[in-house]
């Protein structure tokens, strides 16, 4: 179903659906500023841009709790309706999976702080530098099919988080095959599985942001089967 | 001392929240409803069917016709002149506006609540024992007390003024003054309550009661309301249908009416858009 192009009669009504929307986006903005950030800083071993990656995650949380308060009060004072009704609904989750992914970024930047050297070593580099992209990639389509209440985009998203959960397998393997041949880089490889692992979780969040967008432009729940989709584990 | 029990101890159960629509036995079905004031037409062709035990409420804007259909269903637009209705509205598959149907009869079994609450001058008693003592339905003053003490029960009302059954009915307050309506409306033994919104003269905590009522009153009755707040059709109400320019525009689930409904129109109306 199309989202109502009409205004709202009462005009701040209007205004307070644009703004939570605008704060979603601005989030949406500041979590992939950060994910962006902490891969960067455990690619090139940058530990200022980590630790300045750590620092952001206040404001993250705090723009979380923001949205929140503003979803509750319109709750309260407006009595939304359907498709209003469902903005401001998933707009508490949608911040929710935000704020969570803000907190893996967090993750991966302290366990960057971990690792010592000037730089990754380049084997590992490829993997992870693959993994990240894709992960950018898989947060802004589900952010943008959430702005523009575009439920295809949003199954394409669901839709895709298997490769990432394929690419995570496959670089838990390679790594353990680093570790297998040479106990010297047991340390950094383990660190680097963590922050995989954080990537990974990234994608299930985008996964989720993507049916929330779903449910916001079509009124519906994505199926079950779509669901589990991005619930696959680590095969070894 | 319940003497409704026998009678209303059916087989069905009241619609819950969950469950089905389409499940639900019909008790009121209507056919191409047509309604004229002289020339101008009020109401469009409206086919719906109305669930037993459950409330149906009817949103819409005003002057959308919602209203005029509710007062088709017990024949309430026969008193206005020029008003003339076409099409089929059948109760337990009877036409009601069939020629040999008795209007005083139908009207006792399809009870109806206005607006403004509008007690008879006379006693809380007489008020409710009005409709069933002209009906003939009680023989004495006992049946009587009983008719109206377990209407009052029912209506919620007995409690607070069971020590002043003989004052006037007009002496209540707003919110009674409705609850005593009801009684009044449900001493009848009707099928089918109707209630134009009947809580639009009142305060919050008052309105509250009288959903509570609707909520209880729906195990045994069958509930059409007619409401201007649409947050009050989606708490009280199982099934919804939203009138336009006198068109039946949607109708269905409560639940999905207000989270996800098929038509821009009634998105654009619930949503508070123009539409």
């Amino acid at each position: 179903m199309t989202t109502a192009k009409n205004e709202h009669i009462v005009s701040s009504y209007e205004e307070e659906l644009t703004l939570l929307a605008q704060m979603i986006s601005e989030m949406g903005g500041m979590v992939e500023a950060a994910v962006t950030d902490a891969t960067q800083a455990l690619l090139k071993l940058d530990h200022p841009l980590a630790q300045a990656t750590i620092a952001r995650d206040k404001m993250i949380d705090e723009m979380q709790r923001r949205i929140d308060e503003k979803a509750v009060s319109m709750i309260a004072r407006r009595q939304p309706m359907a498709a209003d009704l469902r903005m401001i609904i998933t707009s508490i989750h949608v911040a929710n999976d935000l704020e969570r992914v803000g907190d893996m970024a967090k993750q991966v930047s302290r366990r960057s702080l971990q690792i010592e050297g000037l730089s990754l070593a380049p084997k590992f580099y490829n993997g992870v530098k693959h993994m990240t992209t894709l992960i950018l990639h898989q947060l802004q389509a589900a952010l943008d099919a959430y702005a523009e209440r575009n439920s295809a985009a949003a199954v394409a998203v669901c839709n895709s988080d298997d490769e990432i959960d394929a690419l995570h397998t496959s670089l838990f393997r390679e790594l353990l095959t680093y570790m297998m041949e040479d106990p010297r880089n047991i340390t950094q490889c383990t660190h680097l599985l963590f922050c995989a692992k954080s990537l990974e979780r990234v994608g299930d969040h985008a996964t989720n942001i993507a049916e929330a967008a779903y449910y916001l432009d079509t009124g519906k729940h994505l199926s079950s089967a779509v669901e589990d989709l991005h619930r696959t584990q680590v095969k070894v | 001392m319940d003497m409704m029990a026998g009678k209303f101890a059916a087989n069905v159960t009241p619609l819950e929240e969950g469950m089905s629509l389409s499940d639900h036995p019909i008790r009121l079905e209507a056919r191409d409803v047509c309604v004229h004031y002289g020339a101008k037409q009020a109401l469009y062709d409206v086919s719906i069917d109305i669930p037993d035990r459950a409330v149906t409420a009817f949103i819409g804007p005003s002057g959308c016709g919602k209203s005029t259909f509710l007062r088709c269903i017990n024949r309430m637009n026969d008193t206005i002149e020029g008003a003339r209705v076409t099409g089929r509205i059948a109760l337990d598959g009877e036409d009601v506006y069939d020629r040999s149907l008795d209007v005083v009869e139908l009207r006792a079994r399809v009870g109806m609540v206005f607006q403004k609450p509008n007690p008879f001058p006379k006693s809380i008693f007489e008020n409710v024992a009005y409709g069933p003592k002209i009906h003939g339905m009680v023989r004495n003053k006992a049946e009587a007390e009983e008719v109206v003490v377990s209407s009052l029960k029912r209506a919620g009302l007995f409690e607070e003024v069971k020590d002043r059954l003989h004052e006037p009915g007009t002496g209540l307050s707003g919110g009674q003054q409705q609850r005593l309506c009801i009684a009044r409306a449900i001493a009848t033994r009707p099928e089918v309550l109707l209630m134009d919104e009947p809580c639009s003269a009142l305060d919050p905590i008052a309105t509250a009661i009288i959903e509570e009522l609707i909520d209880e009153l729906r195990e045994n009755f069958t509930i059409v309301i007619v409401t201007h707040s649409m947050q009050q059709a989606a708490r009280v109400s199982q099934k919804t249908a939203f009138f336009h320019l006198g068109k039946l525009i949607e109708e269905g689930d409560t639940a999905n009416i207000f989270t996800n409904p098929a038509k821009k129109q009634t998105q654009d109306y619930i949503m508070g858009r123009i539409g």
